[in-house]
Parts: C-alpha cells; sequence; structure tokens
C-alpha cells in the first residue's frame, strides 16, 4: 500500500518536476545567454548579476526538492562575494566579473541545458506510466469504437486498437505499465535529480579550492580565538589584580594594624575589624562578578537553556525566553552561545528602543538555532566595527554564523546557528 | 532546634556547624553530599535544613534538586539555601510550591550572625528569608516598566524591599530605627498602592509581594 502511495506521489512529483524544468530552464537560459551577450553592449554587466542571482535561487531550490523528495544531496561551491564588495556601479561590475568568473556559474549554465532536454523526459515517464493506464481503460470503456469509426484506428503503445478484444489488450497493457509505475516510480524521480547533481555537483578541482577557501577561514577564526582568549586573560588579571587582589591586601594590612592595637586601643581595633569585614565582603563580590564574566554559574549548573532564562530575568526589559533544548552541547560551545545571546540582548536593550525580546533557541539536525528579536526600532547593522562583528567572531570559532535582520523601523531579528550534538 | 547541614566545602561547614550550636542548634547531621543529604533529610526528619546549591558528587544545582525534592516528599520542610552566586530563576523555584518554610540567601550573610541565624530561625517557622539581591533585581526591573511601584514613597520602598525579604514589621521598625506603628501604616499604604489584600501573615505577605512582582512580566 505504501509503496502505491509512494507511485502515486512520485508520479506527481515528477509531473511537477517536469513541468518546473522546462519552463525554469528554458527562460532562465534564454535570459542568461541574452544577457551574457549583452554584456558587449553594455546593459548585461548590469542585467546578468541579477539574472544569475535568479538562476542560483532556482539551483538552491531544486537542490532542496532533491534532498526533500529523493534524499539525493547536491553540494553547491558557488564563490562567495568577498565582504568589501563596492556598491554602485563599481560593484555591479565586479559583481558581474566574479560571477561570470565563477565556474560554478558555467556549470549551473551547463545543467540548464540537461534539464530542458534529457531530465524531463526521465521525469515525465513516472506521471506517463500511471496516466497512460487510465487511457487504456477509458478505450477499452468503449470509446475505441467512435475514433475507430472516425477512421482513427489508435495505436496505443504498440497495440492497434481495432476491436474490443484489442481495446482489451490495451486496457491489460496500461494496467502493466501502472505496475511497473509502482516500482519504478521513485526511482525516476531520483534518476531526474542524479542527472541534475552529475551536472551541478563540484568538480575536483572546484572541491579543491573550496578547501583551500576552508582552511584560510580556519587560519582566520582560529588566530580570532587565539586573540579573544589571550584579551580575555588579560582582563581577567587585570580585574583579579586591581579588584579582589588589592582589597586581600587592605584587608591584611587592617588585620596587622587591628593585632597591634586591640589592647591599646580598642575602639579603634573595632573600627577597622568593620572595615576589613566590608572589604572581604566587596572582594567577594567582585569574584563573583568576574565569575560571572568567565563562566555563569548557572551555565556551569543547568545549562544554556536555564542560564538564558536566568539572564532574562536580570533584564530591566521583559522577555520572553523558549527554549527546546533535549540535551547539554559541549561546555566551549554552550559559553560561545550564553555569551552571543547576552551580547545581542545588550545590544538590543541599549541601542534598539525595545520595549520587548524575545529569545528562542531549539536544536535540530546538528545545528543550535538561537534567534533574538526585539520590536524596537532597527537599523542594526553586522559589519566591521560594530558589536555584532564581535558576536560572529566568538561563533565563527565553532564553525557557527549570524545572520542580522533589521529594517529600518524594526523588528531586528538576529539569529545564530552553531554546528553541534547535544549530550 | 534540630538541623541538617550540607555543605562540600571542610571550613565552611564546620563554621556553620560552630556557629549554628553557639546559637542553640542542635546539628542531626552534617553532610557533604547530595545523597547523602537526601537520606539525612528522610531519616533525621530535621526542623530545618540549611543547604549548599551546589553540592557533590555532580557539582551542580544537587542541593537545590535534592531540597525540592525534600520538599515534594514532606510539604513545608523548611529549608535554608545557601548559594555562592543568587539567581531569581532558583528563588522563583523555591517559592513555587506556595507551602513558606523557604530561604535563599548568598553565602556571605553568615558573615553577620545575627542576621543569619534570625534568618534560619524565620524559615524553621515557616516564615521566608529571600536575599536583598534577590529583591533589589525584581524591584529594579520591575520600577523601570511599571507604575504601582513608581507611585511609593522612597521610605515605602525599603519597607517594601525588607518586607520582602521576609522580615517582620517588629524586624523592618528596629532595622529602619522607627516604631512599629510607623511600620505598620507604611505596610498598608504599600499593600493599598499595590492593590493587595490586607494579611497578618509574615508568609502570605511575602508570597503576596513576589506574586505580585512576578506578574505582567
Amino acid at each position: 500500500m505504501t509503496r502505491l502511495k509512494d507511485a502515486v506521489v512520485a508520479g506527481a512529483r515528477g509531473l511537477c518536476l517536469t513541468l518546473f524544468a522546462l519552463v525554469g530552464s528554458i527562460v532562465l537560459f534564454v535570459f542568461s545567454v541574452l544577457s551574457i551577450a549583452f554584456i558587449l553592449l553594455g546593459i548585461g554587466v548590469f542585467t546578468t548579476p541579477a539574472v544569475l542571482t535568479v538562476l542560483r535561487k532556482y539551483a538552491n531550490t531544486y537542490r532542496g526538492l532533491a534532498g526533500a523528495w529523493s534524499d539525493v544531496t547536491i553540494p553547491h561551491a558557488y564563490r562567495p562575494f568577498p565582504p568589501d564588495l563596492r556598491s554602485g556601479v563599481t560593484g555591479q561590475v565586479e559583481r558581474c566579473s566574479l560571477m561570470l568568473k565563477d565556474p560554478a556559474t558555467w556549470r549551473d549554465l551547463q545543467w540548464l541545458l540537461v534539464n530542458m532536454t534529457v531530465a524531463p523526459i526521465v521525469a515525465v515517464l513516472a506521471p506517463s506510466l500511471i496516466l497512460y493506464m487510465v487511457y487504456g481503460w477509458v478505450l477499452a470503456a468503449g470509446v475505441w469504437e467512435p475514433i475507430y469509426d472516425a477512421g482513427g484506428g489508435e495505436w496505443f503503445a504498440f497495440i492497434h486498437v481495432t476491436s474490443q478484444d484489442t481495446a482489451d489488450q490495451a486496457a491489460l497493457l496500461g494496467t502493466g505499465f501502472f505496475l511497473l509505475a509502482v516500482f519504478v516510480n521513485p526511482c525516476l524521480v531520483r534518476g531526474h535529480f542524479l542527472l541534475a547533481r552529475a551536472c551541478l555537483s563540484p568538480t575536483a578541482r572546484m572541491r579543491e579550492r573550496e578547501l583551500a577557501r576552508r582552511v584560510d577561514r580556519l587560519t582566520e577564526t582560529r588566530h580570532d580565538a587565539v586573540d579573544n582568549s589571550a584579551a580575555e586573560l588579560r582582563r581577567i588579571e587585570r580585574d583579579l589584580h586591581d579588584g579582589a587582589q588589592a582589597r586581600l591586601v587592605a584587608m591584611g594590612m587592617d588585620l596587622g594594624t587591628i593585632e597591634a592595637m586591640i589592647e591599646t586601643n580598642p575602639a579603634k581595633a573595632k573600627e577597622l575589624i568593620g572595615k576589613a569585614r566590608q572589604n572581604s565582603g566587596e572582594a567577594l563580590t567582585e569574584l563573583r562578578d568576574l565569575v560571572r564574566g568567565i563562566h555563569p554559574p548557572v551555565l556551569a549548573e543547568r545549562g544554556l537553556g536555564d542560564a538564558v532564562k536566568a539572564l532574562a530575568l536580570r533584564l530591566p526589559l521583559p522577555t520572553e525566553v523558549d527554549v527546546e533544548l533535549a540535551g547539554r552541547a559541549e561546555a566551549p560551545v554552550e559559553s560561545a552561545a550564553y555569551f552571543a545571546v547576552s551580547e545581542s540582548l545588550t545590544n538590543a536593550i541599549k541601542h534598539s528602543g525595545a520595549d520587548r525580546v524575545w529569545v528562542d533557541m531549539h536544536h535540530a539536525d546538528g545545528m543550535l538555532r538561537i534567534a533574538v528579536t526585539d520590536n524596537g526600532k532597527g537599523g542594526a547593522v553586522a559589519g566591521a566595527g560594530s558589536g555584532l562583528s564581535g558576536i560572529e567572531r566568538r561563533l565563527g570559532t565553532f564553525d557557527g554564523v549570524l545572520a542580522v535582520s533589521s529594517p529600518a523601523g524594526g523588528p531586528t531579528m538576529v539569529t545564530m546557528e552553531i554546528p553541534c550534538v547535544l549530550s | 532546634m534540630r538541623v541538617v547541614l550540607a555543605e562540600d566545602l571542610f571550613l565552611l561547614r564546620d563554621g556553620l556547624v560552630r556557629m549554628l550550636e553557639a546559637f542553640d542548634f542542635e546539628i542531626a547531621a552534617a553532610v557533604e553530599s547530595g545523597p547523602e543529604l537526601t537520606k539525612a533529610l528522610e531519616e533525621l526528619q530535621p526542623d530545618v535544613a540549611v543547604v549548599d546549591v551546589r553540592l557533590p558528587p555532580s557539582h551542580t544545582d544537587e542541593g537545590l534538586q535534592c531540597a525540592l525534592a525534600a520538599r515534594r516528599a514532606r510539604p513545608g520542610l523548611p529549608v535554608l539555601v545557601l548559594s555562592q552566586h543568587v539567581e531569581q530563576l532558583y528563588a522563583r523555584e523555591l517559592l513555587a510550591d506556595g507551602n513558606g518554610g523557604v530561604g535563599y540567601l548568598l553565602k556571605d550573610r553568615v558573615f553577620d550572625a545575627a542576621q543569619f541565624i534570625d534568618a534560619v530561625r524565620r524559615v524553621a517557622a515557616g516564615g521566608t528569608a529571600m536575599d536583598p539581591q534577590v529583591i533589589q533585581q525584581l524591584l529594579t526591573r520591575r520600577s523601570a516598566s511599571d507604575e504601582p511601584l513608581g507611585a511609593l514613597t522612597p521610605r515605602e520602598r525599603e519597607v517594601l524591599e525588607l518586607m520582602a525579604q521576609g522580615r517582620s514589621n517588629a524586624a523592618i521598625a528596629a532595622q529602619l530605627v522607627v516604631t512599629e506603628r510607623a511600620i505598620a501604616k507604611h505596610t498598608s499604604n504599600i499593600f493599598g498602592k499595590l492593590d493587595l489584600a490586607v494579611s497578618d501573615d509574615d508568609n502570605r505577605r511575602v508570597l503576596a509581594v513576589l506574586a505580585y512582582l512576578d506578574q505582567g512580566r
């Protein structure tokens, strides 16, 4: 029964894919070729990036479908734009040349050719096998007669339908096709995607380049991590030196003085004892703050979810925290995520003018996803120099990414993703 | 009064034992880990438990969890939780069952022996003892976004803070060096401004305050 359902679903998908592949591929191919040809005239420089961006979106949608419908993963290898891409006309020209130099662009175009010729034929078989049976049955139900009378002599596959007998045979053959469909339909859809994968997946050279880029990125994030932790150590050292340590020294001196004058001047000694106690209390407070800055106690005790909840309780703004975590991540990841959330919240409170904040945390598919949303005035930018780039660097150490959506007028939504496993 | 004490640092445990004994408490047991605490609370049925949040073997919030579990088994079992840091999250969990007889204090509060012992006695009697830091957090947070607290005079705010910590009118009067009658007047003003029904019960009073502070988050 599930087989039958799968076959029918695959048939429907095949039909969708055929239409999608034909219409999308032909339109995009024509536009791309024209646009690239027009580069000579100058107009193409402006249209090409737009067309190619649409093409990439189209290809990515396809990749999504391949994963969702047939479990075929088609990796992509578009080169990212450099972060210092200029804006305006020069930026446009730069973008155009970058996209044309990217081998992935040319593979996309090749794929479009395949996707409007061979690929639809494979996909269209899936619905055809099912629909052909229906046609066979319609013929056998008596429809063959008027067709024959009109001088038609309909062919059903290889059967020439001229009588009820041959019409029955056609119906039988149609049923046979349907049975075939039950077994091959999912394979046909899969075959269609496999063709796409053969065309789209990066070549060995592209993969090499991808690896090289990854090494670059790792070197960069490692530098950041080392710099960050060195700075953090310096801060801790300075805080201890100027704070708790100094207070303890003062306490020691007070105690020494007390020892000396406890008999000669009890009143003064008593006063100093009070001061020493005050100093010890303040040293404790400073140490506590310092510990919270390094690794918050609730984080150690309860994990990320409750630590963020506890953090939210301390904020001056009403903050809703929604947590769906089935376990705990590794301590360094938890810590990075916690401080990233903490910084995002601080940003929201300081700059957004919001009166409500929402934090949403969940883990799915090996990815910890956190969204911090406020209803403030928006306009936040992630870029060099902003607090957000600090968070980005922090997450980068764990291959995490940060995205900011903050249209002027708000709301601002900071989304973070960190690959990790929960235990 | 019989006390079960749970604290993993030997020096602090020893100090607490001596301090409690000096104030005529009987130490039924002084333990250093979560499982031992659970066992002691079950078998010895103390009048009050003084518990460190972080205990072995897990060194997380084991002490708090044991205390909460013991209170589920024996509702109203007086528990005073001590911690190196205070969090509203934990305070809420302790107050959640509404049975009273809970306290949540920073470990530093043992420096002031008299106040600390007062807190233990209050909790043992079914009252509450909340750390001023927790209350302060709650109050600043609320006043930032809310009107009714803004309507309080500075003196009334002071009284509210002490009240929320779990102090009786007499204790508040002593601390602020005014008469008890003056405090009674302040409290009824506060209840009026905050729309709370007047009650003689100390414990319900604190719960009402906290419940009020909790709403509208």
